[in-house]
Parts: C-alpha cells; structure tokens; sequence
C-alpha cells in the first residue's frame, strides 16, 4: 500500500498506456472483449483517481503526492508530478469523463482496437499535463495528446461532408478539421516550445516550483535583451498558445470544425477535457511566472474573453447544425473561465480575484461535466436519426420523453439555471470580476449580454428538437433513450445535481489551493 | 588481453563479405542467411560495446593500438568514447535492418552483400578511429562501394547519373579534408596522425583559422551541408533501399562526425572563429531543406530534402560550441539515423509493391500494411520533434544550445517544425490514409515477417530513446566533456 | 679503384649476370625444342626470373650507404637493387602473361629482348656514370622497340614500334647531346663528379641550363612527361598488350629512377630552379593525362593517357626535393607496377577471348567473369587512389610529400586530378559491372599462367595497400642514398 500510495500518481499517469498495450495485444476481432477491458481499464483508473481524492488534504498547502525521478538530467528537466486542489479536480474529470466516454463508444465497429488504443494514449496526455512539475515535461504531454485527437477525428469522425482545401482540392470534412487542429494547435506549441526553450536556458532548470522561486528574482539579461521585454514575449508565447486551446476569440476557429467532425466521443473528450487544458496552462504557468505581465495585460484578455461569451453565444445561437451549436457553446462557456482568470490575474489576492478564480476552475469543472453530456445527447440523436440539422427535428418530446428530460436538464445546467452546477460557477465568475478593478464590472456587464444569448441559444435547441409540431417522419422511427446511454449521463447528471445544490465539497478543495496559489 | 572487441566489429563485415564472395551466385539463401548472421553478431557485439563503456571513467575505452607505419607515425588506433559508442551501436543496427529488408534482392545478392558489407567496415573503422590516417584509410572505403552498389542495384532512371554525382562529390570533399589533414600532420611537428596527441598540439591560431573550413567543410559535404548537398538527395533517390537507408542513416553522420573529431576537437580555435558563419549555412539547411521536402511529389525526394533538414540541425548543433547544442547534435545523429533507416524502408517497401514513388498515385496502405502505417507514423512523429520520441530529446536540446549563441536563429529554426509537420501529415493523410488507386489495389499484400521484425525494432528504439532519454544522454553527455574542454570550456 | 674484379662488385652485377644466364637458356631451348613445346619458353623465363630475384634478394643486398664499384660506371647501392627487382618482377609477371598469346609467347625472341631489356634496366638504376647510363638506356630501349613492333603483320604494331623507334631515338640524340655538354665543360663523366663540378662553378649558367634542358628532355620522353608523352597513347595501343603492360611499368620505372638519381645527386645545387620547372610538367602532365583520358573509347589508349598522368603524379614527389617526397616516389613505382600491369594483364586476357579492346565491349564482364572482373575492379580502384589499395598510399605520401615541402598548391591541383581520375575509371567499371551484354553466357578463357599473374598482382595491390611499413622501408632506403 506503501509502494501505491508513493506512486499514485504515476499509477494512474500510466494505467492508460498499459491497458492501450494490453489492447494492442488483443486479437482484433476480438470487439467486444476489446471494448470491456478499455472500459474497465479506465474505470480502474478512476478508481485510483478516487483513492487520491479521498487521501488528498486540502487544508496542506502546496503539492501533494509528489514524485521526482531523473529523466533528462543533461538539460535539468525531470520527472516531477504532483496535485493541488486544481490539478486534482482535473484529474477528476479526465478520470471519470474516460470512462463514460469509452463507454459512449461501444456502438463504434470500425477498427475498434485502434480507436481505443487512442483514446487511453489519449487520456495518459491529458493526465500529464494536469499533474506535471516539469515545464518539458508538461510540454511532452501536451503534445503527446495531440496525435491520438488528430487520429480520432480524421479516422472515426463524421463520414459526411466535404471542405475545399487551398488549391481548390477537395478533402472530407473530418480530414479538413482534423488538420486545421493540429495546425493551429502546433503553430501555438511552436510558440510555447520557443518560449519554455528560453526559460530553460536562463533559470538552468524547467522544475516548476524551482522555477516559481527563481523566476521573479532573474534580472540577467538575454543577449542584451531587458528581462522585461523577454518575459513580455514569453508571456505572449505561453498565452497564445494557451488561448488556442482554451479556445479564446479570435483563437477559436479551429474549434466548431474540430468539434463537428469528431466522433461523438472524440466530441465529449475535446470539450470536456481538452480545452480544460488551455486554461490550465493559464493556472498553473501563467499567472504563477508572469505575475506582473498578466495583470498589465488582463485588460486585452478580459475584453477577448468577453467577446468569446458574446461571439459564442451569437454563432451558437446562428447555428442550423446541432452539434455546431453546441460546439460554439464552448467557446461561450470558456469564455467565462477565461473572464475569470483575467480578473484574478489583475487583482491577484484580492479576495474578488479569489472568488473570480475559484469561478473559473469551477466552471472548467462543469462545463467539462455539461459539455461531454450535451455532446453526447446529440450523438443520441444523431445515431438515431443520422442528422444534425435542427430543421428536420421538431416535437420529438413525445416520442423520447426521457430523452428529452435528459437533454432538457443537461441544457439548464449548461444555462446555468439555478439549482444546477453551471449556475454556482457563473456567479461566482462574475461576482469575483465585478469586484475588480473599474474597467472589470464594465467587462461584467458587458458578458451579461452573452449570458442573454446563451439562454437564448440553449432555448433554441430545446425547442427546435423537442417542441414544436411533431416532424411526422420520425414516427415509429426513432427509438428512446438506450439503458447504457442513460447510464452514461447518470454520472453526468448526479454531479451536476449535487455540484448545483452543495458544491463545497468540490469548492473548498479549490479554493484552498487558490488561496495558496497566491 | 583483453577481448578486441573493437576490432571484431570493424572487421567482421568485411571478413563475411570476402566469404560470401566464395559462395557460388546461385545459392542465394545460404548468401542471405551468412549475411544476417554476420550483421546478428555486429549488432550484438555493439550492445554488448555499447552498455559496457563505463560512463563514471569516461574518456576512451576499448582502445586498441598497433604500429603501422613507424617511420611516419602512423598507427591502427581505436577506441570509443560518449560520441562515437552510439555511432556505432546505430551502424550496427542500420546493418542488421538492412540486411533483412534487403532479403528480397534477387539479382546477385551475393555482390550485393559483399559490397555493402565493405561499406560498412569502412564505416565502422571511421567512428572508431583514433588515427587521422587511419580515420581517412577507412573513410574512402566507404565512399566507393556506394558507387557500385547505386550502380548496379539502383533506380534505373537515374542511377548512373546519381551514383557518379554522389561519389565524385563526397571524393572532393575527403579530399579536400586530406589536404588539410596532411598540413596539420606536418605542421604540428608531432610526426604522428594519433589524433589525441594532435588534440594537445596547440597549432597557431592562424593555421587554424585557415585550415578549419577546409577541413571542416570538406567532411561535412558528406553530412550534407548546404550548398554542398546536391548529391544526397538524388543519391537517396537512385540507391535500393538498404543502401539509401544505410546512406542516410549512416553515412551522413560520417561526415558531421568525421567534421567534430578533425576539424572541430584538433583545430578548436578555427572552429570558435568560424562557427558564427557557418551556423548560416546550417540554418539554410534546416529551413530551405524543410520547404524543399514539402514541395517534392516523389516520396522518397521528400525523405532525401527532410535528411538534408535534418543533418542541418546535426550541424547546427555542432556550430553551437555549447554543452546543449553539442549534446543535441550528438543524439541527433543517433535518432536521425535510426528514423530516416525506418523512413527508406518503408519508402522501399511502398515502391516494391506499387511500383510508384508519387505522391499523387499512393494512396490507402493503412489497410494492406497496418504494421507500417504504424511504423511511418513513429517516424513521422519523430521527424516532427514530437514529445514522447527521440526526435523531441534531440531536437530540444540543439534550440537550447542555438538559443544560447543567438536567439533568433533558434526562431528562424523552428519554422522548419512546422513545415515538416506539414509535410509529414500530408503524406500520412494521403499516402497511408485516403483512398487506394484501383490499378494496384490487388497487387498490394502486406510485408514480410522480416521486414516487420525491422520495423519493430527501428521504431521501438525511436519510442524507447524518446521516453527513456538516460539511457543515451548521460553517455553523449560524457563525450561533450571532452570536446568542450578541448575548446577551452567554452 | 683497384684493378681486380672483387665479390662486392660481383654481387652488385649479380642480377645483371644471373639475367643473361636466363636469357642464355631461353635462347637454347628456343633453339632445341620444337613448335608445340615453345609456350614453355614462358615458364622457363618466368622461372628463371623468380629465382633470379630470390637469389638476389638473399645475396645481392647492397651496403646500407652506396659504393661506387666498377670503375664508378655504376653505384651498388639500395635505390638501384630496389628497382632491379622491381623490373625483375614486372618481366616475370609480363613473361607470364603473355603466355597464352598468338604469336607472341611461343617466340623465344620475345622472351629473350625482354630479358635483354631488363638487363639495361637495372644497369639504368645503378648507373652513375653518363656514358653508361647512356649506353643502359640504349640497352633498354632497343629491344622495347622491337618488342612494340613485334607484330609483324599488325599494321598498328609495327606503327608503334617505328614511331617508339623515331622519338626513342630523337629523345636519346638529344639526351647523349646534353651529356657531351656536360663532359666538355666539366671534364667528367660520372654523374657524382659533376655535382662538384658545378658547385666549382666550372660549367656557365647558359650552357648549364640548356644541357639541362637536354637531359629532361630525354627523360621526360622516357616517362612520357608531357610534352614529350604523345608517342605513348599510339605505342601503348599498337604494341602487343603485354609489351604495352611492360613499357608503361617497369620503362617507366626505370626513367624514373635515372631522373632521380641524376637529378638529386648532379644537379643539388640547382634544386631551387629546377624543382619548379618540375613542379609545372608535373601539372601539364596529370591534367593532359587526365583530360585526354576522359574521351577515351578504346581501353588501351586510355590506360595510356592514365599512365601519363600518373607520371605527373609521381613528378609531384619528384618536385619536391624532400627525403619524404623520394620515398614517395619509389613506392609510388612499386604500388603503380603492380597496379598497372594488372589492368594490362586483365586487358589482354579479355582481348584473348574477345579480340577487342573497346571498352563498350566489357559490357557485362561481372557476369561473364566474375573474378575477373574483381581484379578489374581491385585494379581500377587502386589506379584511382582508393584505400585499401596501394594507389591510396602511394598518392597520400605524394601528396603529403608536397604538403610538407610547402607547394600545397601543387597538391590541391594533384588531389583535383585524382578527382578527374576516379571519373573515368569509374565509367570503365560501369561497363563492367553495370551494363549488359548479349555476351554474357560466353565464358572468357583465363589461362594457367595468366591466372598466376592475376592473383599474384591482386593479391601484391592489397599488401601494399595494407601492409605496407615493409616496402615504405624499403623505398626510405632507396631514397636516403640520394641525401
């Protein structure tokens, strides 16, 4: 017990990679038998990620389960991981979130061994970016999940539709997508890349808590550059890169292709999960190396994340295809936890920018939650009817009532109605940024006409699927809600029931770890 | 005495290469099977050499000297130390790979053998020579076997004309070398070619200055330094795979090698002067090389120019004249060696069955070939400088080192990462994805056993080197040592 | 002086005596055996020839410091034993291969006026004197002459032998003329005397430099130093192939060693001036060698212009006066002997079978004659300059030669021409190994002896690429007498 408690971490860093080995080995025919153990693989993982909850003490200060071992000694970087109430809550929700998404998964028939390998490749990324101590080591991770999303949207994503690529060559649309992904998220790295390449070479080591220590009290000069310009530059390149994930405007445009064109699951994963990784870039880099630059310049990110809430809102709002409407959600969403972060990065320990901060892991919390469950409700749909088009719906409640109870619950909690999870985390997000600084409450304001449009875009998914004259096509054609798709959401739908009602238990653990950030 | 460990590995290609030239031409098996057996024990014995060098003692080990020449001072000396161990460890399996991936050879296998294998001796006695006669002995053994073997068993479109090009090139470029080898001989009034004894001669510092880019170009022709490159990518193009692999994968790192221990550790103050001109031409290399490889339909001219890109950062690493970049070129070669190996075979085996190179006609070998889909797509993420893969552990350091010498060189760079990316997703997308072209679709059947199991092992190494980076680094670290204190600790 | 005849002096002529002994025998077996036995008039020579120069080797060694012997018309020293078994053996090696060669190694004649020539070939080496080296060279020539020629119904053979005949003779009339200069104001004839004699300043600058001039002449014509070279490329393709084998090694070894001796040990003090006229023929010569190589159809032509422009290589060691660049020179001799009767030896064994010697014939010989065509290869390689050959080592001490006595120049132009050099043996290995030919089931007919040669020469090439401390030895021994 010693021996996992020493090496919890890792343990569930590497769960995934074993199990994609394990399923590697596997006969390919094999489906079924393939599906179970991925599931049960990450459902493990989960399990060991609920034994670090359980064991974390939130009222320590500081990263717990902390190990270090030696891996590329000859540039000072190592293996250094470890939580804090952030990282854990993340953790959390790439745990639970596999599992379910696997889970999602089970119907897909083409290649499944490939497909799941993935998607455990996949989740070992995401894990490592949450819990890495070692700037190269975060960067190693960040990229490694790139590769198995590329995959998984260009192979399993959406068979129909075709984009016009420069030259006027034509490429289907997943392919389109996929690589408009991973361009625009590798032209970020590069930034990133060049950015941690510096810092190394300055402070002699990429160990973040190190770093954190040394990084404000370096005044050498780089090549007869003012340090203050360099940290300038390499607060640009760590925030663009970390902007295009997030995504923030006008950063996004990779997102709706990537989220549409993606397979249902690959859909749930890159919002519920990946994006998270954007903004968690900001936490944990950003505002800990670049104090000073975020807050001279969380006026420009405040105004972005404002036009994210407003510009997501009103694209979702346009949208005629389902999934894109709830793809342009993110960005809406997203852009709330953004707001919430440049808020604290001005007003760092205030205890607005506290409340604004705490708001903002919330959120990336819940909307993961909301998110992987409104995706999903639309893969539902989709599978049944082999549409996204909002138009060939209508009136279908009757046909699906539990459905349509399901999709109606999960589009308040993603409206943030009272009582549901997207509510506390909003508020808070806005309570915190309204007491900041001048320009904020204007800020604060401003994205309250987002939230206008938000309310109006959920409603106008919900009534143009499930109210309105019954589409006579549908009839007898559609059959309800399966019981493992129900037991899918379940999850989904408890935790936002009870993050709406009671969210201290998650809460607390976030904001003492906020507290100690600062 | 102890086991000449070194020797046995210098030799051993070229002794089985005699003795496959007394078997008769038609008992093609027993050819083959003596040939893997040959290159079996030289890739075991350069594990063995490879984890035995004691990295706490450092310096040289294994080190075997006889007097050849007394009068002129010349001496049959070797020995390995941090940077040459993995050189050679990487020749041994680029051997081993590509005797299996050349089992298919059906016109006289024999000759083939014989003459790659003479190859790589020459190789091997290069990375281990401690002698600069010896070293320039065993570097032209290495350069003409080429001619023959792109001759004969090339691409017919263009052999001979490549196969000239490449080996009238890398001649001028020894040559040249010599030149300047014999003027350091003389001029350090040492009358020996040992080169440790020529590391302490002290030449004056305007000798070394004029003799360093002689000396160092002259090598680094064969590590595909721009504007000297020209024939790398035609000879990549016109060689049977095994021989392109070998080219790539071997080769080059002979002349950026050759280029450190020459020019850069006996004449270090030539080199600290030069180095700010020369990182220029690495840099066209890097980039130029990049954007060459991505505007090429013919797949294999792509794997060609993204070497050419490649060995610049080897380059470029080497121009830094720090511990990072050193370290960096260092694995570089290594890693490089052992992706572009992968990259030509694959290339290799794609041609064999679709009878075409472009682009343009490839299309949908992840169904027939799923193992080397796989395979390609290791490479490509190495290529890429992708984390989790050696490309990341040697690429990462070199930008360290650049950054240190000049910061706008390291972003100038990295624009090469991007268009490889570019480049290497289109020919995934298209190449092993996308849709199969009906003329060949029925012709296509999976790899062979063998050929599979050289996959596997090329790019495992390329996994295992990128997550486990120890296991290489400390090694090449303890080599960079030495070079820097020969630089005076710059 | 004394007037007796002692052993040392006999042993210094105990090649020469031993020759005329093998040459005495051929000469009676030619007479006693009848028409079908004649070929073994070349094992009888070969023979005889091997156990000359093992007898030699185990008696004849000079001192370590030359003497005099023999009224100083010649020097017992090592330059000359070296090349005395250096000629030794190309004649064995050349008797061997022409063996199996119509009308040519069933002549006793044959065997005997190379004997001959032999024999005036290492009276050239040892020579110290102008009237014998004269008369050596004469000796020398006068069979290779004939021996050009000796196709008698071959209208190119008997072209090659006049015109060898016409400029041998010229070249010579202007050699023994630069000589009579030389007696007439220096009042000796040895080669030794007249370094004193012009250290005393006894001979004028104008006559000094045009006998001079004389004298090079001649030389250069002996080993076809441009421009005195363009009578090789016709003898060498008219003469019977192994004669041409002969001509371009061991004749040409021989020049060379005239050239060296009389140019170190007369003209020292004239070194400043001379090295660089050297220095410039020694250019003209690789790179017309080279150049007219290139265009080259027929094989023996081109093994012409390539021999020439080894000459020049060799003129670089020569140029530079150093002890290093004779060395250079003696090996390179010993290397280029080997190297280059192998490709004649390959040449007219092909020819045997083939009756051609167009190098677009070779197509496909790695197919029809697989061993033979890797001695072709070895050979090639070898002429090339490529390790682990003796051309390689040979060319690196020339090179290095030059290097270290500060005319770099000289040796980046040499390293160029190595260069044009690789290009045009290449294409010829093409041909070999690359190309195809309707051919390729004929076999091509190897004999016994020529087989011997082969493997013998291949085998010689690779020793002294590989292992050659033994012969650097010996060529600094041969080397050191002329400081």
């Amino acid at each position: 017990m010693e021996f996992l408690e020493s090496y919890l971490l890792s343990f569930i860093l590497f769960l995934p990679v074993v199990v994609a080995a394990v399923i590697a080995l596997l006969p390919s025919n094999e489906k079924t038998l393939i599906r179970w153990v991925a599931f049960l693989g990450s459902l493990l993982t989960f399990g060991l990620a609920l034994i670090l909850w359980v064991n974390f003490e939130s009222n320590r200060p500081g990263f717990q389960f902390e190990e270090i071992h030696i891996w590329y000694s000859a540039i000072h970087s190592s293996y250094h991981v470890g939580v804090d109430g952030i990282s854990l809550s993340m953790v959390l929700l790439t745990t639970l979130l596999t599992p379910l998404v696997i889970l999602a998964s089970f119907k897909i028939g083409d290649r499944v061994k490939a497909y799941m390998a993935l998607f455990l490749l996949l989740e070992t990324g995401m894990l490592g970016v949450f819990i890495s101590l070692d700037l190269l080591l975060f960067f190693v991770f960040w990229e490694i999940g790139l590769v198995p999303m590329y995959f998984l949207i260009n192979q399993w994503g959406s068979e129909k539709g075709e984009r016009e690529l420069w030259g006027g060559r034509k490429v289907s649309a997943r392919a389109y997508a996929s690589f408009k992904f991973m361009i625009f998220t590798m032209a970020g790295s590069l930034g990133l890349l060049l950015a941690i390449q510096m810092i190394g070479v300055i402070s002699g080591t990429f160990d973040l808590p190190l770093l954190v220590e040394r990084w404000n009290s370096i005044d050498k000069q780089l090549m007869g550059i003012p340090v203050s310009t360099v940290k300038a530059i390499a607060f640009w390149a760590f925030t663009i890169a970390f902007a295009i994930k997030v995504p923030l405007w006008p950063f996004h445009t990779w997102l709706p292709d990537a989220h549409t064109e993606a397979p249902t699951a690959g859909s749930m994963i890159l919002a519920g999960v990946l994006l998270k990784l954007g903004a968690y870039g900001f936490l944990r880099l950003v505002l800990p190396l670049y104090p000073e630059q975020a807050r001279q310049y969380s006026g420009i990110l405040a105004i972005l994340a404002v036009l994210s809430i407003i510009f997501g809102a009103l694209s979702s709002f346009g949208q005629t295809d389902f999934k894109r409407l709830v793809a342009y959600s993110s960005v809406n969403h997203m852009g709330f936890v953004m707001l919430g972060i440049a808020a604290a990065a001005f007003a760092q320990g205030t205890e607005s920018g506290t409340i604004a901060l705490n708001g903002a892991v919330l959120q990336m919390f819940n909307h993961g939650l909301s998110a992987a469950g409104m995706f999903f409700l639309v893969g539902v749909i989709y599978e049944r009817t082999h549409t996204r088009n909002l138009n060939d719906f209508g009136g279908l409640f009757p046909l699906v009532p539990v459905y349509g109870g399901i999709l109606i619950f999960t589009s308040m909690a993603s409206l943030g109605l009272p009582g549901l999870n997207g509510f506390i985390s909003e508020f808070l997000v806005v309570r915190g940024t309204w007491g900041v600084g001048w320009v904020f409450p204007l800020f604060t304001a401003l994205s309250m006409i987002g939230l206008f449009f938000t309310g109006a875009y959920i409603l106008k998914g919900i009534k143009m699927v499930l109210h309105g004259p019954l589409n006579k096509k549908w009839v007898g054609h559609l059959s309800e809600i399966s019981p493992r798709e129900i037991i899918i959401m379940s999850p989904l739908i408890v935790l936002m029931l009870i993050l709406g009602v009671w969210p201290a238990w998650l809460l607390d653990v976030i904001n003492k770890a906020v507290l100690a950030l600062f | 005495m102890q086991f000449p460990i070194i020797s046995v590995i210098v030799f051993i290609p070229i002794i089985s290469g005699m003795l496959i030239l007394l078997i008769p031409g038609e008992r093609k098996t027993e050819i083959r099977v003596t040939a893997l057996a040959a290159s079996a024990v030289a890739l075991g014995l350069s594990i063995l050499l490879y984890f035995s060098y004691d990295i706490e003692i450092a310096g040289y080990q294994f080190v075997e000297k006889y007097t050849w020449l007394q009068d002129l001072g010349i001496s049959y000396y070797v020995g390995v130390d941090g940077m040459n161990t993995p050189l050679v460890l990487l020749t041994g399996i680029v051997m081993f790979t590509g005797v299996l991936i050349s089992w298919g050879i059906d016109d006289r296998p024999r000759e083939f053998f014989a003459f790659l294998f003479i190859l790589a001796t020459g190789v091997f006695g290069v990375f281990v020579s401690l002698d600069l006669f010896m070293l320039f002995f065993f570097y032209e053994i290495a350069v003409f076997p080429m001619f023959l073997l792109i001759a004969i068993w090339g691409w017919k479109v263009t052999r001979e004309y490549a196969a000239m090009k490449l080996t009238l090139y890398l001649f001028v470029g020894s040559v040249v070398a010599l030149v300047g080898a014999l003027a350091m001989y003389f001029t350090s009034g040492l009358g020996t070619f040992d080169m440790i004894a020529l590391e302490g001669a002290a030449f004056p510092v305007v000798f070394q200055k004029f003799w360093f880019p002689f000396v160092f170009l002259g090598f680094a022709v064969l590590g595909g330094i721009w504007p000297f490159h020209n024939w790398s990518p035609d000879g990549h193009v016109a060689a049977p795979t095994a021989v392109s692999m070998f080219h790539a994968g071997v080769l080059m790192k002979l002349g950026a090698f050759a280029a450190l221990r020459v020019g850069i550790m006996l004449l270090p103050e030539g080199a600290k002067f030069w180095m700010p001109f020369i990182i220029l031409l690495t840099i066209v290399n890097v980039v130029y090389g990049a954007y060459i490889a991505m505007v090429q339909s013919d797949l294999k001219y792509v794997i060609g120019f993204s070497s050419v890109s490649h060995m610049g950062l080897v380059a470029m690493g080497f121009a830094t004249l720090n511990r990072e970049g050193m370290i960096g070129a260092g694995v570089q070669m290594f890693s490089h060696g052992v992706m572009t190996a992968l990259f030509f075979a694959v290339v290799g085996m794609i041609y064999d069955r679709a009878h075409t190179r472009l682009i343009p006609e490839l299309g949908g070998f992840s169904k027939k070939m799923p193992l080397v889909t796989v395979a390609f797509i290791v490479g490509g993420l190495v290529s890429m400088g992708m984390p989790g893969f050696s490309g990341f552990i040697a690429e990462f350091p070199i930008f360290m080192g650049v950054w240190r010498m000049q910061p706008w060189i390291a972003i100038v760079a990295s624009i090469s990462i991007v268009i490889t990316a570019s480049y290497i997703i289109r020919i995934i997308s298209k190449v092993f994805f996308g849709k199969m072209p009906e003329e060949y679709a029925d012709h296509i059947h999976d790899v062979t056993v063998l050929d599979k199991v050289a996959l596997v092992l090329l790019a495992g190494i390329l996994f295992i080197l990128g997550v486990y980076p120890s296991i290489m680094v400390p090694l090449v670290e303890s080599g960079v040592d030495n070079i820097l204190r020969l630089l005076g600790g710059a | 002086m004394s007037g007796s005849i002692d052993s040392t002096m006999t042993f210094a002529l105990l090649p020469e005596i031993l020759l005329l002994f093998v040459a005495g025998f051929v000469l009676v077996f030619d007479l006693v055996w009848s028409d079908d036995r004649k070929r073994g008039l070349g094992w009888l020579t070969a023979g005889g020839l091997i156990l000359t120069l093992v007898v030699s080797l185990i008696f004849a060694r000079p001192p370590a410091e030359g003497i005099l012997v023999w009224g100083s018309m010649l020097r017992y020293d090592w330059l000359g034993f070296v090349f005395k078994m250096l000629f030794i053996f190309g004649a064995a090696i050349t008797a061997l291969l022409s063996m199996d060669v119509k009308d040519l190694g069933t002549r006793g004649e044959f065997y005997i006026l190379m004997v001959v020539s032999t024999i005036g070939m290492g009276l050239m080496a040892a020579s110290a004197d102008m009237i014998m080296l004269y008369l050596a060279i004469e000796t020398t020539s006068i069979p290779l002459y004939i021996l050009a020629g000796f196709f008698k119904t071959d209208q190119k053979s008997t072209e090659s032998g006049f015109k060898y005949l016409l400029f041998g003779a010229m070249t010579s009339a202007l050699l023994v003329y630069g000589f009579s200069l030389l007696f007439g104001y220096s009042g000796t004839t040895s080669i030794y005397g007249l370094a004193g004699a012009i250290q005393a300043g006894l001979i004028a600058q104008a006559p000094l430099i045009g006998s001079v001039f004389l004298i090079l002449v001649g030389f250069s014509f002996k080993v076809s130093a441009v421009p005195f070279h363009f009578w090789a490329p016709d003898v060498y393709e008219g003469a019977p192939t192994p004669v041409a084998g002969f001509l371009s090694t061991a004749s040409k070894a021989a020049g060379f060693a005239v050239l060296i001796r009389f140019f170190m040990s007369a003209l020292p003090s004239l070194s400043t001036d001379w090295r660089l006229v050297i220095a410039i023929i020694s250019v003209a010569t690789m790179t017309l060698g080279n150049f007219l190589a290139i265009t080259q159809n027929n094989i023996k032509r081109m093994l012409a212009y390539s021999s020439i422009a080894h000459a020049g290589y060799i003129l670089v060691g020569v140029a530079t006066v150093l002890e290093l660049g004779m060395v250079s020179v003696v090996f390179y001799l010993i290397a280029y002997l080997v190297t280059n009767l192998a490709a004649f030896g390959i040449v007219v064994t092909f020819w045997r079978t083939s009756h051609s010697d167009e190098i677009k014939d070779y197509d496909g010989l790695s197919r029809r004659a697989p061993g033979l065509a890797l001695a072709m290869l070895v050979a090639f390689l070898s002429l090339a300059g490529m390790p682990p050959f003796g051309g390689f080592i040979a060319k690196v001490l020339v090179f290095a030669a030059a290097v270290k006595a500060d005319m770099v120049w000289l040796a980046v132009i040499g390293v160029l021409n190595s260069i044009i050099g690789l290009y045009y043996y290449l294409i010829v290995l093409k041909h070999v190994y690359l190309y195809r030919s309707d051919n390729e089931e004929s076999l091509v007919v190897v004999s016994t002896p020529a087989r011997i040669a082969l493997v013998v020469l291949t085998a010689a090439i690779l020793i002294v690429g590989i292992g050659f401390a033994p012969w650097f030895e010996w060529s600094s021994s041969a080397a050191s007498i002329l400081f």
